[in-house]
């Protein structure tokens, strides 16, 4: 982790295997999210530093792909795969009971930072479609009962 | 020796072929003649909608759905057969309480002919010993030492293998491209970037024998003269992420990357660049600016990867299931290779089969195989006494065939002039349940999300062609919406800068043309 002497001293390691060059942004992104949970201003700011970037090619870069959060992940991350395979065998229901029994929009986040409410374009594994996925574990061949079981045993 | 796999692929992994290796771990452990039987994870057996799956050696069994508390009688049954005698040919005397064995004289096994996959389920995918033990860089090393360049290109050529990403560009007259390009630095790009829903075959390759792949980009890095390769991967596929990276690893240490390459002056080294979540990239130009670090937005082509491509340098991609047919077709020869098949499609494919069919999971069949052998036969139709209505292949960039079109050879013309396209591969199978026009808004929310933004026709026709589907679905269009549907979809495929956005109403026309009944039935009475 970060000291207070270094800041974002856990990404060295990384800056180094690229040798801070450019073209290795999008690799220096992950890792700066897997170190520190997002992409915070100030995480931006030293990234553009460490590869001689300008901020707004950095921040540019960074909003274009979906995987790189500017917030604090929830403490409890709901994904359901809409993939084909999933969005035809009952996707959009397991959506909708989500988003009432979470009180919650798809795409959105609890104020207090409890629970996400996402999607995913297929996570590959169709055969046990659908699926959902909160934190670690992934769910197959959810119904909706079974997810608003799985929901109610969510840690507050 | 008995030998034992399990399927180590995320499908299976899922199901809990985890807890089935510990459990079978244990057994084998607490046992007799432990040392005698061998258990190790491979990649994608097969039919992964019946997974945890678990191969027996030398019998060549495979069962499904094995539960962990079947791991004590199974591994007591092999020990007891060991005991008996040394001919392990003897059928071995056990089943399992939960699952089944599965008959491999189905068609689901017997129509299939695996060459991409061939070693796919039988090695472990971690172990490099076990790769090159079935034959891993054994090509590179024999083309290395005694080919020219320009005779790889050539066998290449000959073999007629095309793209298998989805447009089916012939990847011998691509390499001779690159090969001609002047300069000394060259790169070879491997798209790993399978954005399709519903498609995973190259996430099973790359699982299942990630070498397999190396090696084909290495091979073609030394036909093109480049000495550079990066492999782009989405970040999604975590597992093959980790399994690639050990492959990388486990090569440049064993000699197979790195400089001078068994003996030769010839050296190739290998990145690999994780994707960030973004459709777009997987089209080239948008996978260069990726790769370089940027926004994966397309750019206008000409100039070509071949001629400018990743850092300015000419650059050769293929994708994965493009590079694994490599070795094969050298070890085999370019003429065995373009005997399988049909004419202009040579070789294979591979299909991941998903939907509603009885019998998903990952198959490899000879091109020209009809759809209903793969759907019907070997997928053994729709579930729940429903029918098949029809099948959608090639994703976002695709369309569906109807089932009275189902005796349609796969290959890339024949699928063409019903409107959809190969593909890379993902075949998703729909019954008679499915609504057809909320399939083509899906997909057009889809392509209306992942679009760039950087051409008009795609950003705001994407836009406009979604909003009509909608109020199609709501029943609050006219005939005249219809009309509009039609026009705007023609003129986003005409005027869009890349693939994604040439190709985005491709879905909705392909239901307009076969499921016409569905859009009319839901407009306002004139």
């Amino acid at each position: 982790m970060a000291t207070a002497s270094a800041p974002f001293a856990a990404l060295e390691p990384l800056l180094l295997r690229h040798h801070s060059r450019a073209d290795a942004l999008i690799e220096v992104l992950h890792g700066a999210q897997q170190c520190y949970g997002h992409l915070s201003d100030p995480l931006l700011r030293h990234v553009a530093e460490r590869l001689q970037l300008p901020l707004s090619r950095v921040k540019g870069t960074a909003s274009f792909y979906h995987l790189f959060r500017f917030q604090p992940p929830a403490r409890h991350r709901c994904v359901v795969c809409t993939g084909t395979a999933c969005q035809i065998q009952g996707a959009p229901a397991l959506i909708a009971a989500m988003e009432e029994d979470l009180g919650l929009k798809l795409g959105a986040r609890r104020g207090d930072g409890w629970v996400s409410l996402s999607e995913v374009r297929c996570l590959g594994t169709c055969s046990d479609a659908p699926l959902v996925q909160i934190d670690d574990s992934i769910g197959r061949q959810q119904t909706v009962a079974g997810l608003r079981r799985w929901l109610q045993e969510l840690e507050p | 020796m008995s030998g034992l796999r399990y399927c180590a692929s995320a499908g299976c992994l899922a199901r809990g072929s985890g807890a089935l290796m510990e459990a079978l771990n244990t057994a084998i452990s607490r046992g007799e003649l432990g040392d005698q039987i061998q258990l190790r994870p491979v990649g994608c057996l097969g039919p992964c909608s019946q997974g945890p799956l678990l191969a027996l050696d030398p019998d060549g069994d495979l069962y499904a759905g094995v539960d962990p508390q079947d791991a004590e009688t199974l591994v007591a049954a092999l020990a007891r057969r060991l005991h008996q005698s040394s001919d392990q040919a003897t059928p071995l005397e056990w089943a399992p309480a939960r699952g089944q064995r599965l008959d491999l004289s189905e068609p689901f096994f017997q129509r299939q002919r695996r060459i991409v996959l061939e070693h796919c389920g039988l090695i472990d995918p971690t172990d490099l010993e076990q790769a090159i033990a079935v034959g891993a860089y054994g090509q590179l090393e024999r083309v290395l030492q005694g080919w020219s360049p320009e005779q790889v290109v050539t066998e290449l050529q000959r073999s007629g293998l095309r793209g298998r990403g989805g447009a089916g560009y012939p990847t011998g007259l691509k390499w001779a491209t690159v090969a001609r390009m002047p300069g000394a630095r060259k790169v070879v790009v491997c798209n790993a970037d399978e954005g399709d829903p519903g498609a995973f075959m190259d996430r099973a390759v790359l699982e299942g024998d990630p070498h397999r792949v190396l090696e084909g980009m290495a091979i073609a890095a030394y036909a093109v003269g480049a000495d550079h390769g990066f492999i782009y991967i989405r970040a999604e596929y975590e597992l093959a992420i980790e399994r690639l990276r050990l492959a990388i690893e486990q090569a440049v240490d064993r000699g197979r990357l790195g400089a001078g390459l068994f003996g030769t002056g010839f050296g190739f080294t290998l990145e690999l660049r994780v994707g960030a979540g973004a459709y777009v990239c997987g089209e080239e130009t948008a996978l260069i600016a990726s790769i370089e670090g940027k926004r994966g937005t397309p750019r206008p082509r000409p100039p070509y990867p071949a001629e400018r491509g990743v850092g300015g340098r000419p650059t050769l991609i293929n994708n994965v299931e493009t590079f694994a047919n490599v070795a094969p077709i050298l070890r085999e020869g370019a003429d065995w290779f373009a005997a399988i098949g049909s004419a202009g499609s040579s070789g294979t494919k591979v299909f991941s089969l998903t939907g509603h069919v009885r019998r998903g999971g990952l198959v490899e069949v000879p091109m020209g195989t009809s759809l209903a052998t793969v759907v019907l036969e070997m997928g053994e139709g729709s579930p729940h006494g429903s029918a098949v209505k029809a099948v959608q292949t090639g994703g976002p960039s695709g369309g569906c065939v109807p089932a009275d079109q189902l005796d349609t050879p796969l290959d890339y013309e024949s699928l063409q002039a019903l409107g959809t396209i190969m593909g890379s591969g993902g075949m998703v199978v729909l019954d008679q349940s499915t609504d057809m026009v909320a399939l083509a808004a899906y997909f057009m929310a889809f392509c209306r999300e992942e679009s760039c933004g950087k051409c008009v026709p795609c950003r705001a026709g994407t836009v406009q062609l979604h909003g009509l589907l909608e109020k199609i679905l709501a029943g609050q269009a006219s005939h005249a919406d219809l009309d509009q549907l039609e026009t705007l979809g023609a003129m986003v495929m005409d005027t869009s800068l890349c693939g994604l956005g040439q190709s985005a109403p491709k879905p909705m026309l392909s239901t307009l043309r076969y499921f016409r009944g569905e859009y009319l039935a839901r407009l306002e009475a004139p």
